[in-house]
Parts: C-alpha cells; sequence; structure tokens
C-alpha cells in the first residue's frame, strides 16, 4: 500500500492541473464568444495590411 | 473589398438571412465616445446588429484591419461586441464606424443595457463555480469508488481516504455551493421555502454527517453525492442562464438601436437625448422620432401619432400645440420648443409606471416553487423522523442514527426534481428563440400556457405599422418612373413606393421641397397641394406629367401576412380573441373583418385600454396581451402575460414577457401551444421524480442505502428527466 503515497499526491497534482488550467481559460476570455470561437479556427491569419 | 472573396459572402447572407444591404452612415458622433489609452492609440466599443456567423465576424475584422491604422478589431459573435484599437486621434471613430455600416452592419454605442445583458458577473461566477464543483466531484469519487470496491480495506487505510475524501470535498462545497446558498439564505430571510433551500440544506447536512462519519471511521462517508449533486445543480443553473442570456442579448441590441441623439439648435453634434434640458430648440428631420415632450415652432408640422394614440393616419399640427414624445415625423424638418427634460416627460413616466407593475407580476409563484413547498417540508419531515426513530425508538447512538437520516434527505432532494421545471424551460425556451419569439422573463412561459384570451393591438401588431402601397389605377411603367423619383427622398411614403418597386435607380436631377415632394423640369411627385390637385384621402403621393395628367398612388397599413392564420390558430387554441385599438372605427372594423376578429373596440386610449384589461382580469380570464405602442404599454404591465413585436417601441418591449423578432404573429400562437406541453412535460417530470423517490425513501429509512445507491437514484432521475424536457423541442 505504500505506492498510494506517490499515486494519490500524484492523482490531486494532474487534477489539479486540469483545475488550475480551467480557471486560467475563464480568467483570460476564453468563454466570453462560444459561437465566435467555433469559427475562429477557419479564418486565414496571413492576409496582411493593405493585401 | 471584392478581393477578400465578399461576393459570394454577400450571395450566401441573401439567401440565408435576408438582404445585406449597405447602411446608411451612422448618425451618432462616435468621436466622443472613443476611449483614449494614453499612448497614443483609441479604443471604441460598438454594438454592431446583424451579425450571425464567423463569416460576419471574419469580415468585419479583416475590413478594419485592412486600414492602416488600426492595430486591433475584435468582434464577439455572442455579444455582438467589436472592439477596435487604432493609433491616432479619436475623430477617426466616425470613420472606423461608418466602415461597418457600409459592409451592411448596423452599428451602435454599446450602451450600458449591452452591457448589463453581457457582462453578467453572475454568469462568470456560475461557470467557475461549475469547474470547481465538477473537479470536485471527480476526485471525491476517485476516492469513493476505491472504497466501494476494497471491502478488504484494511481500517487506517479507510481512514485516510474518509480524511482524503474531506480535504477534497469540504473546500469545494464551500466555494462552488456559494451560487446556490446565496438565494436559499435570501428566500429563508424573506420567509419563503425555495428549491435552493432543500438542496442547500440538503447538501450541508450530508457534508456534516459525513465529517462525523469521517471521525468515527465509519464504513462510508456521502461526499460524494454532495459534490454531484452540487455539480449537476450548477450545470443545470449555467444551462438555464445561457438560454436566457441570449434572449436578453437581443432585446438590449434592439434597445442600442433605438437609443439616439437630438439635433439641439446651436450645438454643432447631436447632444444625448438625455442631456437635453427644458427650453432647449430641437431640429426634428423627417423620418425622425420625436424624443421628448415639446411645442411645435414652425407653421405646421405632420406627424405619425400611431405609437402614442393607435391612430393610423398622420396628424397635423399647427404652431404652438404640444406634441407628445413618441411621435414620427412624416412632413418635412421642423423646430421645436423642449417643453420638458427627459427625465420629468411622458416617456420616463410610463417607464416608472411599468416598473411597479412588473414587481407586482414579479409574485407569481412558479411550478418549481409551488412544488417545493409542499416537497421540502414534507422531505425534512420523513428525515427527522428517521433520526428520531433510529435514535430514540432503536437505541442507536446519534451518530449512527444521523447516516439513515441524512440518506433519507440526500435521496428525497436529487436533482431529478430540483432540475425538472428548468431543463424543460431551457428546451422549450430553445425551440421558440430558433422561431423569433424570445423568452424575457422566466415564469413567462407558464403565463402562457394558462392564458385563455388574446387582445391584440391594431397599428404595428395585427398590421405591419408602416403605409404600403395599394392597388389603384396606375400601370407598371408609372410606378417604375415615380420610385425612381421618389429613391431620391427619405420621406416615408417616398421610401414605402421604392419597396413596391426596389430594383430602380434613382432618377438624376431631382430637388426636393421638404415637406411637398419632388420636382424635375415639368414633372412633379408630392402632396395633393403640390402637384395642385384636389384630394382628401388618407396617405398618398401623386405623380403629376409635363402634359398635366396627374396619377395618385394610394397608401394603407395593410395586415400582416400570417395575421388571419395567427387568428384562426390562437381560436383553434381555445383562446378568446380581441382587438383593441385606438384607430378610427371604420379602419379597425375593417381590419377586424380582414383577420376575422368578431370583438373590437376602436378608439381606446392607453387608460381605456388598460381598464379593459383589468376589467378583462377581475372577470377571472387570463389575459395574453400583443402591442407595440406606447399607448400600449400600460396594457402590457397590466396583462397576465405580454408580448411585443421586435419593431414596436421600446417601452412596450420592456413591458412584455415575450418579443417577436420575425415580426409574424403565428410564430406566438405557436408559442402557446408549445407553452402548453412544456407544462405538461414539467408536470410529469416531477411526478417522475417523486415516483423515484418513493422507491428510494423507504431503503434509505430503513438504512439499507448506500452511498453507491444514492448515486445510482441520483443519476437515473436526471437523465430521466432531461429526456423528458427534450421532448419538448421536437417538432
Amino acid at each position: 500500500m505504500d505506492i498510494l503515497l506517490w499515486l494519490i499526491p500524484l492523482a490531486l497534482l494532474l487534477g489539479g492541473l486540469g483545475l488550475w488550467a480551467f480557471i486560467w481559460a475563464l480568467r483570460s476570455g476564453q468563454y466570453e464568444d462560444l459561437d465566435g470561437a467555433a469559427a475562429r479556427i477557419l479564418f486565414d491569419d496571413d492576409l496582411k495590411k493593405g493585401g | 473589398m471584392q478581393g477578400l472573396g465578399l461576393d459570394e459572402f454577400y450571395r450566401r447572407r441573401e439567401g440565408e438571412a435576408g438582404l445585406l444591404k449597405p447602411q446608411d452612415a451612422p448618425t451618432v458622433n462616435f468621436a466622443t465616445l472613443a476611449r483614449d489609452n494614453g499612448n497614443g492609440t483609441c479604443t471604441l466599443e460598438l454594438m454592431v446588429a446583424g451579425l450571425t456567423c464567423g463569416a460576419c465576424i471574419w469580415l468585419v475584422e479583416q475590413a478594419l484591419a485592412q486600414e492602416s491604422d488600426v492595430l486591433r478589431a475584435r468582434a464577439n459573435l455572442s455579444t455582438r461586441r467589436l472592439s477596435v484599437t487604432w493609433r491616432g486621434e479619436a475623430s477617426r471613430a466616425d470613420a472606423l464606424a461608418a466602415l461597418v455600416a457600409r459592409l451592411g452592419f448596423r452599428v451602435a454605442p454599446f450602451s450600458p443595457a449591452c452591457l448589463s445583458a453581457s457582462e453578467d458577473a453572475e454568469g462568470r461566477e456560475l461557470t467557475r463555480s461549475l469547474g470547481i464543483a465538477s473537479f470536485g466531484a471527480m476526485n471525491v469519487m476517485l476516492v469513493s469508488v476505491a472504497v466501494w470496491a476494497g471491502s478488504d480495506m484494511g481500517e487506517q487505510t479507510r481512514h485516510l481516504m474518509h480524511w482524503l475524501a474531506a480535504l477534497i470535498a469540504l473546500p469545494t462545497v464551500a466555494i462552488a455551493g456559494m451560487p446556490l446558498f446565496r438565494p436559499a439564505w435570501r428566500g429563508l430571510r424573506a420567509g419563503r421555502l425555495n428549491m435552493d433551500c432543500a438542496v442547500s440544506l440538503g447538501i450541508l447536512a450530508t457534508c456534516a454527517m459525513s465529517l462525523s462519519e469521517t471521525l468515527r471511521n465509519g464504513d462510508f462517508t456521502w461526499f460524494d453525492g454532495a459534490t454531484a449533486l452540487l455539480a449537476l445543480m450548477l450545470a443545470g443553473r449555467v444551462l438555464d442562464r445561457a438560454a436566457r442570456r441570449r434572449a436578453r442579448q437581443a432585446a438590449a441590441e434592439l434597445l442600442a438601436l433605438q437609443e439616439g441623439a437630438v439635433t439641439v439648435l446651436g450645438e454643432a453634434t447631436p447632444v444625448p437625448m438625455e442631456r437635453v434640458p427644458a427650453g432647449a430648440r430641437i431640429l426634428v428631420a423627417s423620418g425622425e422620432r420625436l424624443r421628448l415632450d415639446a411645442v411645435l415652432e414652425d407653421a405646421h408640422a405632420l406627424l405619425d401619432t400611431s405609437d402614442t394614440t393607435g391612430e393610423s393616419l398622420p396628424r397635423a399640427y399647427a404652431a404652438g400645440e404640444a406634441l407628445a414624445a413618441g411621435a414620427v415625423n412624416m412632413g418635412a424638418v421642423f423646430t421645436a420648443r423642449v417643453t420638458r427634460a427627459a427625465v420629468d416627460g411622458s416617456l420616463a413616466a410610463m417607464g416608472r409606471m411599468l416598473e411597479q407593475a412588473e414587481q407586482a407580476r414579479g409574485r407569481v409563484t412558479s411550478l418549481a416553487d409551488r412544488a417545493a413547498q409542499i416537497y421540502v417540508p414534507a422531505a425534512h419531515a420523513v428525515a427527522l423522523a428517521t433520526f428520531l426513530g433510529w435514535w430514540l425508538l432503536a437505541g442507536l447512538p446519534w451518530q449512527v442514527a444521523l447516516v439513515p437520516a441524512v440518506a433519507a434527505l440526500i435521496i428525497t432532494c436529487p436533482c431529478g426534481l430540483a432540475i425538472a421545471v428548468p431543463a424543460v424551460h431551457v428546451v422549450a425556451s430553445g425551440a421558440l428563440f430558433r422561431r423569433g419569439v424570445l423568452v424575457a422573463s422566466p415564469t413567462a412561459l407558464e403565463r402562457l400556457a394558462s392564458a385563455d384570451h388574446v387582445v391584440l393591438d391594431k397599428t404595428g401588431t395585427l398590421t405591419e405599422g408602416r403605409p404600403r402601397l395599394s392597388p389603384g389605377t396606375w400601370t407598371e411603367h408609372d410606378l417604375r418612373e415615380a420610385a425612381a423619383f421618389a429613391a431620391n427622398s427619405r420621406h416615408l411614403l417616398a421610401r414605402s413606393l421604392c419597396r413596391a418597386c426596389p430594383d430602380v435607380l434613382p432618377a438624376a436631377g431631382v430637388r426636393e421641397v421638404p415637406g411637398e415632394g419632388l420636382i424635375s423640369g415639368e414633372t412633379r411627385l408630392g402632396s395633393a397641394r403640390f402637384v395642385g390637385v384636389e384630394d382628401a384621402a388618407g396617405m398618398s403621393l401623386h405623380l403629376l406629367r409635363p402634359s398635366g395628367a396627374s396619377i395618385a398612388f394610394r397608401f394603407a397599413d395593410v395586415l400582416r401576412p400570417d395575421a388571419a392564420a395567427a387568428i384562426r390558430a390562437f381560436q383553434r387554441s381555445g383562446l378568446g380573441v380581441e382587438l383593441l385599438s385606438g384607430d378610427a372605427p371604420d379602419v379597425v372594423a375593417r381590419v377586424a373583418e380582414e383577420a376575422g376578429i368578431k370583438l373590437y373596440t376602436p378608439g381606446a386610449s392607453p387608460a381605456e385600454k388598460a381598464e379593459r384589461i383589468a376589467a378583462l382580469q377581475a372577470q377571472g380570464r387570463r389575459v395574453l396581451m400583443v402591442g407595440d405602442g406606447l399607448n400600449d404599454a400600460a396594457a402590457l404591465a397590466g396583462a397576465h402575460v405580454s408580448a411585443a413585436p421586435a419593431e414596436g417601441t421600446d417601452l412596450a418591449q420592456a413591458a412584455s414577457d415575450f418579443v417577436l423578432m420575425g415580426g409574424g404573429l403565428l410564430p406566438l400562437a405557436e408559442a402557446v401551444d408549445r407553452a402548453r406541453l412544456a407544462q405538461r412535460v414539467a408536470r410529469q417530470s416531477l411526478v417522475l421524480a417523486f415516483g423515484y423517490n418513493i422507491i428510494a425513501v423507504p431503503v434509505a429509512v430503513a438504512g439499507f442505502a448506500t452511498p453507491l445507491i444514492a448515486a445510482l437514484v441520483m443519476a437515473t432521475s436526471s437523465l430521466a428527466v432531461i429526456g423528458n424536457a427534450l421532448r419538448v423541442g421536437r417538432r
């Protein structure tokens, strides 16, 4: 059962990492425009000024 | 711009959402609204109406990015908010806003109303809480499954697992539970038992019992049930909110487009309405809405007062006559002196009256709350009886007696019951939204389902509310010639003429005589007086040829295409239909006959309309009022449930539970049926959830329930309820 000493903190760490990523995404405004974000992946981003 | 592939874009758009035409440059002065960021850059926040797809935001962003000084342009498809940052002077704002308008989108300043509808801190807190609760629930489950499966687990290991679960679950509940605990506490302080109270108490009691089990190292802890319940409840909340946020947003967008500035004599730029003082002299352009109470200074003016009185024919005013806010100028530009500032004016007074009516209606208890009022005390009584029974009668220690009692509590408040009604509402609101009916208030669907009498306004509700060319003695050739003339004017009748013949190009060399007509050489188009013929009948334009022959084009306010079908649909659903209008008796009688309405009242003043509604309600009828004008606002606010077309005045919309986006009445008639279906399904779901409890509660009371059984009951009853709710969205 000694393995638990490693596995439980590891599981919590990974879970916490997911939670932190979620809160970071929420704070940086990635949940503000769910409809627009779905379409944005299709945009070309190499259009230059004046072209 | 064609290099960006625009041709294809517009062709696709025409098919989907109607013609997208370049809009006139907006009249608002955007330069004053731009924010100076301090480092030589400025930012402007705009509300862009008409953004419907990813390609729209691409188009707007790319078009702005092509400008050499624009640093950043970002459009938000959900909130219709566009934020542009550029290097240079604030005065560029107007040009940038005009650029977006040229692409075919209407722009307005991002007003506080839009802001409150889109920037909801509450919504963000819910999403964050949901994230935390899901994290907590999953990690607690990880530990719990180990306990359920590990029957050969040692005492110490189990104790460690219990502490671990407590360590994760208690902070999770404390942080993520706030959006539930707060309304529960508010409800308790107001002396009302709502669903939030039941759920909060269930979660808190489960946590307390599990903590006590952890301390004495019992067989199971129930932290997994508490966190899973919390996460499911929050998920329901988030969905419910998203559905209503869309409706709120669309309503705020409409209002932002209606907000406007007033041209004040002596001021270089238009002044926002609320800052115009009494005594100021204002200029009202042709086709513009008068936004303040004023007296006429010019010799005469022609105003469409259909919104304030319901009269369909424009009325002529002479110098010195009082003009009520809300009328639309149908004639030439005129000057008027403001008698009262916006806050003291008739519109503001009506707004205050609406607020009072709104508060009165807010006291309607919803089905979910009524269910909670019976159910919550019953569930708590069962839990208490279980505890006392095991403790006093069976002689168990109190900690042990607490386990079946709290198990009964958590099993009786599974989310099935709490999300039964919201799930149905989310699905029904979504289905209605796709058909162009916005649900603006939370209890609107329940009230619509119980309506048994519909009262309709005429102008703008049953009819289109704008003049349309009637058939006459003119030929196609006459129409084309007149339309080419009319394309040079912004006058309402001239515009109606152009709508009848949309592909015609403006004729060259045409001069407009404001308020009279258009002239080019010997040919004239305009009022009867302008072309020199005798004619007194209603709204008309006359075309005078050099030969001396004149042709009359007559206009009338016609029924909406789906009005008669909608009336039949209402009658089929068993609703009484009544027409209540401020217009003249002969017009109302004709419209009523065309639409197939037997009961009608002409010449009703705003106060009489409200009285009629009150009288009907006093007879025990539940009235659905549909109206668009300022004269309907009081009646709308007083009715059991109300709806307004999207083109209606802002006050009418503020007073309504439903806003009809497409402008048709038929979707509303269908909405009645859907609301009734939604109510039926919500009742079924409540019965279903009750059914689960009747089976599960005896098990819990007897002490046979384990956390595993509680989790199963919770999951299956939720799935059954959600599956049942999905039926409302079909068809």
